[in-house]
């Protein structure tokens, strides 16, 4: 994963780097190029200089051998281990016998089949996972992301006071170990826990929180009439999909699953609020100050200014919450697993219940593996999404 | 550059094949080596149920050092399946650790247990039904450690308030509809028990149903009997007489019962420890579960001793088990945790002394042991989530997907 720097004096002046003619005009930009003196990239990339090559030759093995530690590191305890759950993924492996000694008997795709092809239990589980996944990441990522910047925006007031208290009180839930604080929203939302004696105070019956499995859209459907959540019927419930039914797929996150997506932005909107705000302090006072000359009223300058300057942390903040809420584990195991209903079911819930409650390695590894190719996929549509386009619309004004 | 990025890549690949080769912990030893010397140190990993348990069977544990020699170490386990997962896949298990009876038959199917069931001479006096279940490949693989059965818990205040008096105790079907539906009102619920098959089951059994046929090698959810027991349930559950432990805002009967939210909930011996540590003033009564139209039924539960079939202490290993297990034992760890013996000889002393304890100690008699199948755990897990939904829905719909469901994983699992 590479994230753009907007500054092109950034660009380490390497050898074998892109001709300075590709590279923008530095002049301006705050911290000149430190180049290596007397190895000016203008030189013609092609000419056969044998003292040149040499020496590059002699940088790469230097550089080799300075990265050596991290690559041993990262291959030995990051790549080797994804590659042997790669290769688990692929058997019925019984969780003792050697997995590469040929006793554990090789499926082949079976494990992914079972996951994703066959109609049984395996897939219905799975695919409800998936749903209950995909409604939190719906909701937790705008959630957090539009939070954060506006907490950021908030705290980079330069007339606020008591600034750096409230950067802290707001970065303090991230800095919390998310299982406390998961075991203290256990008791905030039991059903005659502190919310729901608020709720009371102003005549609203909350719900039993971690004890109600109903989808929150097929409650506003009900509310509406559309259909009975007690009863399903019609259409909906007599299509399905993957072994859902319409229904089921249309119904929501239930209000269980509600209850973490809050745990999750507040938990995180701290984090990503600090991202944001080593963004804004780095977007040149120059520009705001002549967007002010110009007349832009704070509105403006947040459109025109402040966003579009914002435009690679707000990818990476995009990229970083949606890959941490596909893999969301730990709130789960520690508020329902799963329960109720299985509307708390995630992904990686599901591999690490397989794995160990019911000792089927392979489809513990087959999951993960989805889960991933999941992740890629989406990371890379939102990096296409988010690219920078060249052509602008014009503006009138 | 591509030169570069492929020998870079060929050099990873060949560094990953390399560590996988040296990797010694995949080691494959068909037969553990036997340590021979004359004290051995063993290790014993314990999922315990609380500071009571784990004393006691330290405790235990220290006795058994003092008369045999051998070092004993306990440890108590955060996550027990994760935990013994990872020592088994290791090749380093504790010698004799719990087997919970969801787990058992995936230990047994990847022959982690040592199955020394055929060297205990007198392993008919525990109880027949758990000896059933921790069987696998007709050999009994470990020592059930203690029993639990099910049965009524009457809130005896609430009993008389309703204008009930001893003879209402329900006997049937039709009389615990009547009590519940006299008891329940004024913020009070007539029974209130877990949306698990491991107490509503008991209805089924009373049916004359359950979840597979006796030496569990096929389905039987989908019989006539077990729908009736469960839309017995269903119908207590329509008029309100029945309410699940969440819906009235608590975890399990015994808080239910305690808070006096529930006049009535189904629970085993446990319920004993935990009333008189969270609710001492709380009176109650245990009475047997009625009778179905099949007559009486309850559950029974347990744990196993498990020893590990590549402990190097498979000999000494077996001789703690054996020690833990006696009979005397037994009425010690029933008497410092409130489990009740697996012994049938030291079930009539532990009735005698804990008079309080006798309908559960009367269940033993016809209770049906825990089914114990490789990969059923998500299979049972579904069944518990579709009986949350047992007001709204066909009991015939929920019992025909635990019907393929578990001959899925029963076809799987051949």
């Amino acid at each position: 994963m590479s994230f753009r720097t907007t500054r092109s004096a950034r660009r380490a002046p390497s050898a074998s780097g892109p001709p300075a003619a590709a590279l923008p005009p530095s002049a301006g930009s705050p911290g000149a190029p430190d180049a290596p003196g007397g190895s000016g990239p203008t030189a013609a990339p092609r000419a056969p200089r044998t003292p040149r090559a040499g020496r590059r030759r002699d940088e790469s093995a230097w550089g080799w051998l300075f990265v050596s530690p991290m690559v041993l590191v990262l291959g030995l305890f990051l790549m080797l281990p994804i590659l042997m759950a790669l290769w688990v993924s692929l058997l019925h492996w019984d969780g003792r016998s050697n997995p590469f000694g040929g006793q554990a008997e090789f499926v082949g795709l079976d494990n992914y089949r079972s996951l994703l092809t066959e109609d049984g239990l395996d897939r219905t589980l799975f695919v409800t996972s998936l749903r209950n996944n995909a409604y939190y990441v719906l909701l937790t990522v705008p959630l957090q992301t539009g939070v954060a910047l506006v907490l950021a925006l908030v705290v980079n007031q330069r007339l606020l006071r008591a600034r750096s208290a409230l950067r802290t009180a707001f970065f303090f839930p991230s800095v919390t170990s998310s299982i406390a604080v998961s075991t203290v929203f256990l008791f905030l939302f039991q059903g005659s826990g502190a919310v729901n004696s608020l709720l009371s105070w102003i005549g609203v019956k909350g719900p039993n929180w971690f004890a109600d499995p109903r989808g929150v859209l097929s409650l506003l459907l009900g509310a509406l009439g559309v259909v009975d959540p007690d009863h399903p019927s019609g259409p909906l419930a007599d299509h399905s999909l993957l072994g859902l039914s319409w229904y089921q797929w249309l119904s929501g996150p239930s209000v269980a699953m509600c209850t973490i997506i809050l745990l999750a932005v507040w938990t995180t909107s701290g984090t990503f609020m600090l991202i944001f705000l080593a963004a804004l302090q780095d977007i040149p006072r120059e520009l705001e100050e002549s967007a002010a000359l110009e007349g832009a009223g704070r509105f403006q300058m947040l459109r025109h200014i402040t966003l579009p300057q914002l435009r690679p942390v707000l990818f990476l903040v995009l990229t970083l919450g949606l890959i941490s809420t596909w893999q969301v584990f730990d709130q789960v195991y520690v508020m329902g697993q799963g329960a109720p209903g299985n509307t708390t079911l995630t992904p990686a819930f599901l591999s690490y219940s397989s794995a160990f409650d019911d000792a089927d390695f392979g489809q513990g590894a087959a999951i993960a593996f989805i889960l991933l190719a999941l992740i890629l996929c989406l990371t890379a549509l939102q990096r296409w999404a988010l690219r920078e386009r060249d052509a602008r619309p014009g503006r009138t004004r | 550059m591509t030169t570069r990025t492929a020998a870079a890549a060929l050099v990873t690949c060949a560094a990953l094949l390399a560590a996988t080769g040296c990797s010694s912990s995949f080691g494959d030893s068909e037969k553990t080596k036997q340590d021979t010397a004359a004290k051995q140190h063993l290790t014993v990993l314990i999922a315990t149920s609380g500071d009571a348990e784990t004393k006691a069977v330290k405790d235990a544990a220290a006795a058994y050092q003092k008369e045999s020699g051998n070092t004993v170490t306990v440890d108590v386990a955060k996550d027990m399946n994760q935990q013994l997962a990872q020592a088994f896949a290791g090749h380093k298990p504790p010698d004799v650790f719990y087997v919970n009876s969801d787990q058992f038959a995936n230990y047994a199917k990847a022959g982690s247990l040592y199955a020394y069931g055929a060297g205990i001479k007198d392993a008919d006096d525990f109880s027949a039904q758990l000896r059933a279940s921790f069987t696998y490949d007709g050999k009994l693989m470990c020592l059930p450690k203690d029993s639990s059965t099910l049965a009524l818990a009457i809130n005896t205040d609430l009993w008389r308030k309703a204008g009930l008096t001893d003879r209402d105790y329900p006997t049937t079907w039709a009389g615990l509809k009547r009590v519940a539906g006299k008891l329940t009102g004024g913020g009070v619920t007539g029974l209130v028990t877990t949306n698990e098959y491991q107490r509503l089951g008991v209805f089924m059994k009373q049916a004359g149903g359950w979840v597979t046929d006796a030496p569990q090698t096929k389905m039987t959810a989908d019989s006539a009997q077990n729908a009736q027991g469960l839309d017995f349930v269903r119908s207590l559950l329509g008029s309100g007489d029945l309410k699940y432990a969440q819906q009235v805002d608590t975890s399990w009967g015994g808080e239910a019962l305690g808070k006096g939210k529930a006049a009535m909930t189904i629970e085993g011996n446990w319920l004993t420890g935990a009333m008189k540590l969270d609710y001492p003033d709380v009176k109650y009564k245990m009475v047997e579960l009625p009778a179905g139209p099949a007559g009486k039924g309850t559950l029974a539960f347990s744990t196993c001793w498990g020893v590990a079939a590549e402990s190097a202490h498979r000999t000494a290993a077996v001789d703690l088990v054996k020690y833990l297990s006696s009979a005397g034992q037994q009425l010690k760890f029933a008497d410092a945790f409130g489990v009740m013996p697996s012994r049938t000889s030291a079930l009539t002393t532990y009735a005698q002394q804990e008079p309080d304890a006798k309908a559960w100690v009367d269940s033993a008699a016809y209770a049906q042991g825990p089914v114990t199948i490789a990969g059923f755990d998500k299979v049972l897990g579904q069944f518990n989530t579709d009986l949350q939904t047992l007001r709204t829905t066909d009991p015939k719909t929920i019992l025909a997907a635990l019907q393929r469901n578990g001959e899925q994983a029963l076809a799987k699992g051949d």
